[in-house]
């Protein structure tokens, strides 16, 4: 059987598990797979090209995906001018002096001689600094947080249309990429991961507990979608003549239709991102960044810089994951911090790349699917194992009622189970890279 | 003269005490993490999982053991399931090796390996926890709550500040230093323990002058079972058990590693002191302390917290950047794999 059979095969299979859903379930549940599974396949694309292409070990998938979500949020919600009167000035004030601050302490640090007086100089710009940044941006933020808090509380965002959000949310991620990147790439691997892990938690506890500028854990709900709603569409005469003449119920079908607009939207920038990602890996910029990967040393003696590139190629892979993350905002209609966990938009990412096979930007798509149709239906397989498992004990044992509750749980087991195997008896993954 | 005691009081109850529990933990943590970079050299994202484990089955012997009216006096029962949460964990450690390591360390693959694996050892463990107890919030504290109340204290000083010290407290440092004591015992003056400190140095010497790697690995394993599950019993009985915080857990343990200096015991304990102070410091309101220090004219008006008790993962992280941009072997020299 030749390679290119074998993968056709592998996709093919994915695509059965997706379509058979729809026939056994539901084709609301397989449209629901199929969306995030083109979303998941975009973030382990971002993954690959950090892992797979350059060999870096980035555990902070889940902050540039909140950052992305942020950007929805930012974009396309429409702007609290009572909010801006009340303190915006003061909190892009008290940003811009703390900015300065870090500058100014940076450059102290760079120009003066190295001893007693460059420190002391230092620890007063920092900690100075610090305090009238407190002094400004406090002020700001409470009178911001104090306008109408049920509702908004928040500054809110430019109110443009929702697809901008998208490039965004990639220029947001980068953005935080490069200021992360700048820090923690010199690292070695293992502790890039502890660094990785650790920005992923901070962009999350800011996200959380800053209020002003996205209501925290107040979450943002009803962000513009850039398809039509499920009523406009039922009341829509034209459209209900159409789906009935196809003998289809209206609600059904505009509830169908609205997630298959999603799906073409993603298709279109999963297509456009593998292609990107397909081109760079095949040109001369692809083959330095594997020759790297393999032999940092041997890169360099032939010249190529490689703390460079792989800056390069950290910012590109985390603008990626951004993208991913406000298109998933926009699917959800809501930017919920609380809901990112490192689990599920971290370490879930990197099985779907394990096992899709890293370094290969078609083995990253489908374990991204096959992962994420694994994630979701897991939980239901689970239910009914324990369900057979546990018919002979009597109704209302503890034992059995314990376990069907746990059935939940059972996801977690099962991506740690396919990882370790993967990793054991095909460790390149399901499709190779070279 | 009042004022400054006042002041002194104040801040051992709500800075010292506090930090110097949460740093005998994170030391107890750390310590583990270190080990098996030492020993089997790589940094292990299950640790924060295999902590949950032995502390899950710590609890749900404590249950039994309170079922059946056993009970350890004014101590928490939970001392006395604690033994049996250790060798469950030390089971399911070797059980993981043998199964999963194992397999890798013949092979010789490259310590990035060895962290994708652990990384689906995390998961099977963590899922394996909320499988069996939850993922909800479990206390399982029981017998005396203090050793000292803020009451008892105000009424044997008569000064303003209390200082509380919850049993808890007590035990956990106390057996922090027990802990910390046996174990330094038992690398410096047992052969085991020599073997053990010299595979970490040089394994293909060791391997030389007859060292048997199955046992130096096996006995770290078991070693950081116990570690493991005591400092996830003492976090556990501190504050409460939840799964997703003990995996929480393993940002402060790693960083505690790293300060220290991966592979080196004492830093790792000199870490642990060194992340929790900070992190309670920084997100302390300094005010009640001031009030007592200061002329009332300087009085701050505001709590004088520098940071929200929110971000104190953000601490943590930044002192383990500071220390790795400018000591990137950590404060005791650690190794580099």
């Amino acid at each position: 059987m030749s390679e290119s059979v074998k993968n056709t095969g592998l996709f093919a299979l994915v695509a059965l598990l997706i379509v058979g859903t729809g026939f056994v379930q539901s084709w609301n549940t397989a449209l629901l797979i199929l969306n995030m599974g083109l979303i998941s396949a975009i973030m382990s694309l971002g993954l690959n090209l950090q892992w797979g292409f350059a060999g870096l070990f980035n555990v902070g998938v889940m902050g540039f995906v909140a950052l992305g979500g942020l950007a929805a949020v930012l974009v396309s919600m429409p702007p609290v001018p009572e909010a801006w009167a009340a303190g915006g000035i003061n909190v892009l004030a008290g940003l811009l002096l703390g900015a300065a601050v870090i500058v100014a302490a940076g450059l102290a640090y760079n120009r003066m001689a190295a001893g007693r007086l460059r420190v002391l100089v230092m620890l007063v710009i920092l900690v100075g600094g610090f305090f009238a940044y407190r002094g400004v941006f406090d002020l700001g933020v409470e009178a911001v947080e104090d306008v109408n808090p049920a509702a908004t509380g928040y500054l809110g965002g430019l109110g443009l249309p929702v697809l901008m959000a998208w490039p965004v949310g990639g220029l947001l991620a980068a953005g935080a990429a490069w200021i992360i990147g700048k820090a923690a790439l010199g690292l070695r691997s293992d502790y890039l991961a502890i660094a990785t892990l650790g920005i992923a938690e901070i962009i999350l506890a800011v996200l959380k507990n800053e209020d002003w500028l996205a209501r925290g854990v107040k979450n943002v709900n009803g962000l513009p979608r850039p398809v039509p709603y499920e009523v406009d569409l039922q009341n829509d005469p034209g459209f209900v003549d159409r789906v009935t003449g196809l003998g289809f119920d209206p609600v059904t079908a505009s509830s169908l239709s609205v997630k298959l607009g999603y799906a073409a939207l993603f298709a279109v920038v999963l297509i456009v991102i593998l292609l990107l990602a397909q081109l760079a890996l095949n040109s001369p910029w692809g083959r330095m960044m594997r020759a790297i990967r393999d032999n940092e040393t041997a890169a360099r003696a032939m010249g190529k810089d490689v703390t460079r590139r792989h800056l390069q190629v950290f910012i590109l892979g985390s603008a990626v994951c951004g993208i991913a993350g406000a298109m998933m905002t926009t699917l959800d209609g809501q930017f919920i911090p609380t809901s990112y966990q490192p689990l599920r938009f971290t370490f879930l990412i990197w099985v779907m790349v394990i096992v899709g096979g890293s370094g290969n930007n078609f083995g990253a798509v489908l374990g991204g699917f096959l992962i994420w149709f694994l994630w979701v239906q897991v939980e239901p397989m689970g239910l009914w194992v324990l369900q057979t498992v546990t018919a002979p004990l009597s109704e209302g044992s503890a034992l059995k009622e314990h376990l069907l509750e746990s059935a939940a749980h059972m996801r977690l087991l099962t991506m740690g189970v396919i990882l370790l195997l993967v990793l054991r008896f095909s460790p390149r993954g399901l499709i190779p890279g070279r | 003269m009042i004022d400054f005691l006042n002041a002194i009081v104040a801040l051992s109850n709500f800075v010292l005490v506090p930090a110097v529990t949460y740093g005998s933990q994170l030391a107890l943590g750390a310590l583990g993490v270190t080990l098996i970079y030492g020993i089997l050299r790589f940094s292990n994202f299950a640790h924060g999982d295999t902590m949950a484990f032995g502390t899950m089955v710590t609890i749900l012997v404590t249950w039994g053991l309170q079922a059946g009216g056993v009970s350890f006096g004014p101590l928490p029962t939970a001392l006395l399931a604690l033994p049996f949460g250790i060798m469950a964990c030390m089971a399911l450690v070797l059980v993981t090796d043998r199964l999963v390591y194992r397999f890798y360390r013949d092979q010789k693959a490259k310590p990035v390996i060895f962290v994708i694996v652990s990384i689906g050892v995390m998961f099977i463990m963590n899922g394996l926890v909320r499988f069996i107890i939850g993922p909800g919030d479990q206390r399982f504290a029981d017998g005396e709550r203090f050793i000292i109340s803020a009451r008892d204290f105000k009424e044997m000083t008569g000064l303003r500040e209390g200082l509380a010290l919850k049993t808890t407290q007590g035990i956990t440092v106390v057996t922090a230093v027990i802990v910390v004591a046996l174990l330094f015992w038992f690398l410096n003056r047992t052969r085991t323990g020599k073997s053990m400190r010299a595979y970490s140095d040089n394994e293909d010497l060791a391997l030389l002058s007859g060292i048997n790697p199955d046992r130096v690995v096996m006995v770290t394993w078991l070693i950081v079972a116990a570690l493991a599950t005591v400092a996830g019993a003492l976090y556990g009985l501190d504050k409460s058990f939840k799964p997703f915080t003990y995996f929480q857990l393993l940002l402060p343990v790693f960083a505690a590693a790293i300060v220290g200096g991966l592979g080196s015991p004492l830093g790792a304990i000199a870490g642990g002191y060194v992340i929790a102070f900070s992190e309670v410091m920084i997100t302390y309101a300094w005010k009640k302390v001031l009030t007592y220090l200061t002329p009332e004219a300087l009085e701050p008006d505001g709590l004088v917290q520098l940071l929200s008790t929110n971000y104190k993962f953000a601490v943590s992280f930044v002192i383990l950047l500071i220390v790795l941009l400018f000591r990137p072997t950590g404060l005791f020299r650690g190794k580099a794999v």
